[in-house]
């Protein structure tokens, strides 16, 4: 797999989400795995069962931590006991790049635990990447930022998504995690054509991708990680590997969660769009 | 509108509770109109107004907190009834914001607002106000710091000087009711309706008046064992020497305050705290 900077010079492969459901079979067959996503928060407690049983992943694979609650975008300031808590499990998982949203989700100290949307401005932009810099210097390991999934649009805003993107990843200096299904569901919803997307996206920023399913309604598309990946995200898939080369790539699967087998089998898809050296490793 | 306005107002929108029909509702507290919040904020596309897109992130707001906060309190549904644990839950959660980046915590007030709020639970009030005390103990217990404990060596060379600390996992709870008994029944019968797979999701019944259990006090310890949480009734009298060693007093204190009166009672009650202490050592209570 191709390093760079943004994802600590790793070569990791295709992996999948680190779930409960998952774990009897995981401990019992050891299954190949090249890596596990695991969600930061369900990891930050003081003891117990959630430890002990990373503890015992972690001998045997490889892990990247994914957080859903340091909401870069929020205009208030990181709160500290969080970043503490969040740097004792990165010196425990030894994590070679970590992971967070680009949104915001919290106000006077009260969380909404949603991946609210920012208006995309320059003054959003400048906080966002101010923010991310002071996570990436007390945690003291590269970040990338995820695109969310957005069923709404400001007036305020200056911009389009990735041109917000772009502006928050440069000023940061910091990679991206590039979830093809949430730019699907947003194009779906605001109306764009997604390649125009992907095509402007900073490539060689471009740390790891997501790929997910979601829910269909009457008038918008949500993002539920209760299904397959679809062909048209599959087709996203292809041309973001074609632009960034073949990337670590993750399939998220919350809800509904079948069998590891199902799971892991659909994540393998992604190396049908690897150059075909690739895709016999990994 | 600079950025933290735009989130303030759009967050006070999305914490509104739904109306019956899960919808957004027309007004803040305060009386300005969700709709003209909306309005002003968020653009409209060809399918979907400013509010209803705001109310996708309402609905999601709800659904996330509340399906969370049921499964932490499924004993308090069991006992006042899955309609007024609903409008609880509602009430709890709007004055209840949640103040920390996980969803574990959001029963953390529940206990001091139920004690004032006794019209969520009629009938019932003191009994529920133990049954959350209980369940929150559980999720406490679950993922809490575990010290090295002390060891046998070390328990059989105590003196009067020694004081313990007690685990931070384990929890003391003075209870008005045999919860704990009530507890286990609302699982036993949840799991029955699982497993019958007839009605998923469909409301649990509540616990029949008849079989409400009556006061008797109640001395229970919540803890952690090799990962899974248990609990353990104790009497009065080693709830109470326990209790003395939590606090930080020594041996020798904790012993003074709970020590009978009467002489010839002396020697029994010796063997009973040696008991209680090997007991209490095997389970993993005591730490240095
Ligand atoms: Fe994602």
């Amino acid at each position: 797999m191709p390093a760079n900077r943004f994802n600590g010079n790793s070569d990791y492969g295709v992996g999948i989400g680190l779930r409960v459901p998952h774990y009897r079979h995981i401990f019992e067959k050891k299954p190949v795995v090249s890596w596990f996503e695991i969600i930061s928060e369900n990891f930050m407690v003081d003891g117990g069962l959630p430890l002990k049983n990373l503890d015992q992943i972690l001998e045997r694979y490889r892990v990247v931590q994914h957080g859903v609650s340091m909401y870069f975008g929020s205009a208030e300031p990181l709160n500290r006991d969080h970043l503490k808590r969040l740097k004792a499990l990165v010196k425990r998982t030894h994590t070679p790049w970590l992971t967070d949203h680009l949104c915001w989700g919290s106000v006077d100290g009260r969380y909404s635990h949603d991946l609210l949307p920012i208006p995309y401005t320059f003054e959003a932009a400048r906080r966002a990447a101010q923010k991310i810099r002071q996570v990436r210097d007390f945690l003291e390991v590269p970040i990338a930022v995820e695109n969310v999934s957005s069923y709404a649009e400001f007036h305020v805003s200056e911009m389009t998504e990735w041109e917000f993107l772009n502006e928050v990843v440069e000023r940061a200096d910091c990679g991206i995690l590039l979830d093809v299904n949430n730019i699907y569901v947003s194009s779906r919803n605001h109306d764009f054509n997604p390649y125009d997307y992907l095509n402007s996206v900073s490539a060689e920023r471009v740390a790891q991708i997501h790929i997910a399913g979601h829910s269909k309604f009457q008038k918008y598309l949500l993002d539920t990680h209760d299904h397959a990946v679809i062909d048209p995200v599959w087709g996203l898939y292809a041309r973001a590997i074609e632009r960034a080369g073949p990337t670590p790539t993750l399939l998220e699967w919350d809800d509904r969660i079948p069998s590891f087998n199902e799971v892991h089998h659909e994540a393998l898809k992604a190396k049908r769009y690897f150059p075909a050296e690739l895709k016999a490793a990994s | 509108m600079n950025l933290a306005q735009i989130q303030r107002a759009v967050f006070e929108v999305i914490r509104q509770p739904l109306t019956p029909s899960q919808h957004l509702r027309p007004r803040l507290p305060d009386g300005r109109s969700t709709r003209r919040i909306a309005d002003a904020i968020i653009k409209p596309n060809a399918r979907l107004a400013s509010h209803e897109r705001l109310e996708i992130y309402n609905q999601q707001y709800w659904f996330r907190i509340l399906s969370s906060f049921a499964e932490d309190f499924p004993g308090l549904r069991g006992l006042i009834g899955v309609r007024r644990f609903d409008k609880l839950s509602v009430a709890y959660l709007n004055e209840n914001p949640s103040h920390t980046f996980t969803l574990r915590n959001i029963g953390a007030n529940l206990e001091s607002w139920l004690r004032r709020h006794p019209e969520f639970a009629p009938g019932v009030h003191r009994m529920a106000i133990d049954m959350v005390r209980v369940e929150w103990a559980e999720i406490e217990a679950f993922d809490g710091q575990e010290l090295p404990r002390i060891s046998k060596e070390q328990l059989a060379g105590l003196s009067g000087d020694t004081a313990f600390r007690l685990q931070p996992h384990l929890h003391m709870l003075e209870l008005a009711y045999p919860i704990d008994d009530l507890l286990f029944r609302v699982r036993r019968a949840e799991h029955s309706m699982v497993s019958n797979a007839v009605r998923k999701s469909a409301p649990r019944g509540k616990v029949r008046k008849a079989s409400l259990p009556r006061a008797q006090k109640t001395y229970l310890v919540v803890y952690r064992l090799q990962d899974m949480v248990y609990f353990k009734r104790l009497t009065r009298e080693a709830f109470v020497l326990l209790g003395a060693l939590g606090k930080g007093k020594s041996l020798g204190e904790a012993l003074q305050a709970s020590m009978p009166k009467s002489p010839a009672k002396v020697e029994a009650f010796r063997k009973r705290v040696r008991a209680w202490f090997e007991n209490w050592a095997s389970l993993g209570w005591l730490a240095k």
